[in-house]
């Protein structure tokens, strides 16, 4: 009797372990096949490994599909695969490079571009990419009132608000007119130079979707993206799943390399890591830096590291005191020591920051020099202020991790312990996400936690947004304003001689040193790791790459 | 038993629209500003006064609750504010994931949990009894989280056993009929894709049956040495049966009446305790749905996915009730 009960029992655990045993043989199956799984293609054993279909976790869903219509990086991720741009940037820059336009002509006075296109390239949906196509999606994002802007929908395209001046009909808005001049030749029109004009061009937000597909789909278009990139979108799943197989239609001969593409979301961060080194996935994204070292003692596993192209800063708001006085966020500048930051909150996986646009960058001044961390100086600078004795004041801390934050929390303890070291007592406030950005741009804070990431590689994302009198209210939350400032960052917009720009903006660098709006931390290295039977994937600074050149090998 | 079940389902209604008003409110008084956090973080301020408008969020709180009552009893749950897509048609994959995984482990907590009370009781104070005890006060005092990290690490990572992550293989996704998958794959007759979500089932099902499992082990145990200790149980032995047909034929059904009672509960728990499984196993169901929605401040979805997993709770309590009730002959239907 007893045995028949202990049989039940056991067949449940029993169970259990069958289900193991069977996996087993499927997980080596996978290991050694990678390269014929996807879309069960017949071509068996081929061991240059071709094809396959790369599995990309990530932390976050996609928002939507239509890339203009939205500002997160989880959505460009996948876009970048769907659709393609008139300019492309290189692999691993900003620099410009040919997309779905071979060449492309700017008039001497800056008032106009020609963009030749490149012939015989198809959308997904099997109609021909053309200028009435780059015409089309163009007039759809500038004008409110056009048949494919859905604004009634919800749709909104704040980015090309921002990087045109505006929509058609403001004051602003810089693209006078869209000329179909042939069938592959189109002319933009401006109404005075933008400096940035090309670098935008180059935006994943600027992708061309299929007019076709515009008229099909309509408002559901944010879930039926057709252009004509190296991948085709099959299915979402939201919060799991992004399937995309591979054009066969592809412009670009041999490319993509891969069968298909599937962006999954695993939210937890070291349960994404658990997977990656299981098998489960090829390529995650969000490496925490506490985790680096244990991808690169894992023999089969990489870590990549993207380009900094973002900037991590203490705020402060200039128009309350004590921080209305110059010679207070001075002394702050020295208190901080942005090694010991770096070596605490980012594994190393930073370099200090002495502006806000990125090193990398054209018209970064590389020689601003640096608040260097001297707790004396900054010591004599309060007692020159009048505040010997110190003070007391809020210290703003983000709630959230975000690249060039990983861990707000840890940075503000140890802000405040560094500053209390000048008598300055730091009280850590901390608010939900969306209530602290609103408030920010109100100007509630004393002093705050913020960083701003680059999308277009063009240093007036950076300073125009967080430093000119422009952005008030709105990016700039330190409430700065100066019009020498203001002058030269307007002079460098409408510029377009690349040398005059860099001048403009390292003299505007300079200018803001020296009132020290807000101590620039860190830029930071976000991280990624991967098996190594990948090859050809290069992380681009802007956060979303093509995977047309991503191919898995044994 | 017909009337005692109807009273029970008309008391839902008072039930069901205070829900709806507790969970509009509390969306109410959130803080922060839903057209902001939609068009993000570098909006202009013009685009989210345009959005407010448009999404009726400057209407005052009474309108915008009868308008949703109103839409609710036309079955319609709105429209997901960051998707643009029906809540009900979108919610439905996730909520079957959901169903799929708490059925799992459910059925894991019942299995394990009851058989090893009932082994415990049977062999009261032996290794086996001491060490069932010890395990279950162990389960029921571990984090959900940190049992599902260490399952993954230990079976996933280093083992290779069980996959980590997810509902079915990202290489080799099942499409979807009821969302049900173990059903589906049956339906469709494709037994390697049902072992595959069987595979994905096993360790969320721990994670997330361990408690439950832990709380039903001891309650069974103690409940059932109680029944054996009464007198008809010593009845059945002077007949000459065996202890295994005295334990499940006779006394499992008496000893199983309070132990019913935890069950009903603890499938309440389940619910709540799934998001975390649900996240750490990045498994698509209605917790995280919920919760995604939350951090998109998508007021509809949150809205119609709380509703509805209240709506459920409440339902399972009304079924172990009127369980509870057709078990126990000593419980009165009026």
């Amino acid at each position: 009797m007893k045995k028949v009960h202990l049989r039940l029992i056991s067949a449940a655990f029993l169970s259990v372990f069958v289900l193991a045993a069977c996996g087993g043989e499927d997980t080596g199956g996978d290991e050694n096949d990678n390269g014929n799984n996807g879309n069960g293609d017949s071509e068996n054993g081929t061991s240059e490994g071709n094809g396959g279909t790369l599995i990309f976790a990530r932390g976050g869903d996609s928002v939507s599909l239509d890339p203009p219509s939205v500002t997160d990086g989880e959505s460009s991720r996948v876009t970048k695969q769907i659709f393609e741009t008139l300019i492309e940037f290189e692999e691993d820059s900003f620099e410009l490079s040919p997309g779905l336009a071979t060449n492309w002509e700017p008039s001497e006075d800056g008032l106009s571009y020609v963009f030749e296109l490149r012939e015989g390239v198809k959308f997904h949906d099997g109609t021909d990419f053309n200028a009435e196509a780059v015409k089309i999606n163009f007039e759809r994002w500038a004008d409110p009132d056009h048949e494919y802007a859905f604004t009634d929908e919800g749709y909104n395209y704040s980015v090309y608000g921002t990087q045109f001046g505006g929509f058609a009909g403001d004051e602003d808005h810089v693209i006078e007119e869209i000329n179909v001049l042939s069938d592959y030749e189109v002319e933009f029109v401006l109404n005075q130079p933008l400096g940035s004009f090309l670098q935008n061009m180059g935006m994943n937000y600027f992708a061309i979707t299929s007019p076709a597909a515009l008229e099909e789909f309509g408002s559901d278009i944010n879930e039926n993206p057709v252009g004509t990139g190296p991948f085709v979108f099959d299915n979402w799943t939201k919060n799991s799943t992004i399937e995309l197989s591979k054009n066969e239609e592809y412009w670009d001969e041999g490319l993509p390399k891969l069968d298909g593409v599937t962006f999954t979301v695993v939210g937890d961060n070291s349960s994404r890591l658990s997977t990656l080194l299981s098998g489960g996935i090829d390529l995650m994204d969000g490496l925490s830096p506490d985790d680096i070292e244990q991808v690169n003692n894992t023999d089969g596993y990489e870590v990549y590291e993207r380009v900094p192209n973002n900037v991590g800063y203490l705020g402060f708001n200039t128009e309350v005191e004590p921080f209305d006085d110059p010679l207070v966020r001075k002394a702050i500048n020295h208190a901080i020591n942005k090694e010991d930051l770096i070596t605490s909150v980012y594994g190393g996986q930073a370099t200090p920051a002495t502006n806000a646009v990125p090193v990398d960058y054209l018209g970064h001044n590389n020689t601003v020099e640096e608040y260097e961390y001297d707790l004396d100086l900054a010591k004599e600078l309060l007692a020159e202020a009048g505040y010997e004795d110190g003070f007391d004041f809020d210290l703003w801390t983000m709630p959230v991790a975000r690249p060039y934050m990983p861990n707000p929390a840890r940075a503000a303890e140890l802000i405040q312990a560094e500053l209390s070291e000048l008598n300055i007592n730091a009280n850590i406030v901390e608010k939900e996400w969306a209530v602290y950005l609103e408030e920010i741009e109100l100007g509630h804070q004393d002093m705050f936690m913020l960083g701003w990431s680059g999308v277009n590689g063009d240093p007036d994302y950076f300073l125009g947004s967080l430093l000119s009198t422009d952005g008030i209210p709105g990016s700039n939350q330190t409430f700065y304003s100066n019009s020498e400032v203001d002058a030269l960052l307007d002079e460098a917009r409408s510029t377009i001689d690349e040398e005059e720009r860099a001048a403009l903006y390292e003299e505007a660098q300079v200018l803001i040193h020296e009132d020290a709006p807000m101590v620039p931390l860190v830029h930071s290295i976000p991280v990624l790791a991967g098996s190594d039977t990948i090859s050809g994937y290069v992380p681009h600074p802007s956060t979303s790459e093509s995977l047309k050149n991503v191919e898995i090998t044994n | 038993m017909f009337a005692y079940a109807l009273r029970r389902l008309l008391l839902l209604i008072p039930v069901l629209i205070g829900m709806t008003i507790v969970t509009f409110s509390i969306i109410w008084l959130i803080p922060g500003n839903p057209a902001q956090t939609i068009l993000g973080e570098q909006a202009t301020p013009q685009a989210v006064a345009a959005l407010e408008e448009q999404l009726g969020l400057n209407e005052p709180f009474w309108v915008q609750y009868g308008g949703y009552i109103g839409n609710l009893f036309t079955g319609d749950l709105g429209v997901s504010l960051r998707t643009n897509n029906e809540i009900i048609e979108e919610m439905w994959p996730y909520l079957a994931g959901t169903i799929e995984l708490t059925m799992f482990a459910m059925l894991f907590a019942i299995v394990v949990g009851v058989n090893a009370g009932i082994i415990s009781a049977w062999k009261q104070n032996s290794i086996f009894d001491y060490v069932c005890m010890i395990i279950a006060l162990i389960g029921v005092s571990m984090p959900v989280f940190w049992l599902a990290l260490m399952e993954q690490w230990v079976f996933a990572q280093e083992l290779g056993w069980f996959p980590a992550i997810g509902r079915s293989d990202p290489r080799d996704p099942i499409e979807g009929i009821t969302h049900l998958y173990i059903l589906d794959t049956i339906i469709q007759g494709n037994f390697d894709d049902t072992l595959m979500a069987l595979r994905h089932l096993v360790l969320p099902m721990i994670a997330l049956g361990t408690i439950p499992m832990a709380i039903i082990a001891r309650m069974t145990r103690s409940s059932m040495l109680e029944v054996l200790r009464s007198d008809y149980i010593r009845t059945v032995h002077a007949k000459g049966s065996g202890q295994f047909i005295v334990i499940y034929k006779h006394a499992l059904k008496n000893a199983f009446i309070p132990v019913l009672t935890v069950v009903g509960l603890q499938m309440g728990a389940l619910l709540g305790g799934a998001i975390l499984t649900e996240t750490i196993f990045s498994w698509p169901g209605i917790g995280r749905y919920i919760y995604e929605a939350i951090t998109f401040r998508d007021y509809p979805v949150i809205q119609s996915g709380i509703l509805i997993v209240a709506t459920i709770f409440i339902f399972i309590n009304l079924v172990v009730d009127l369980l509870y009730a057709s078990i126990d002959p000593r419980i009165k239907y009026d």
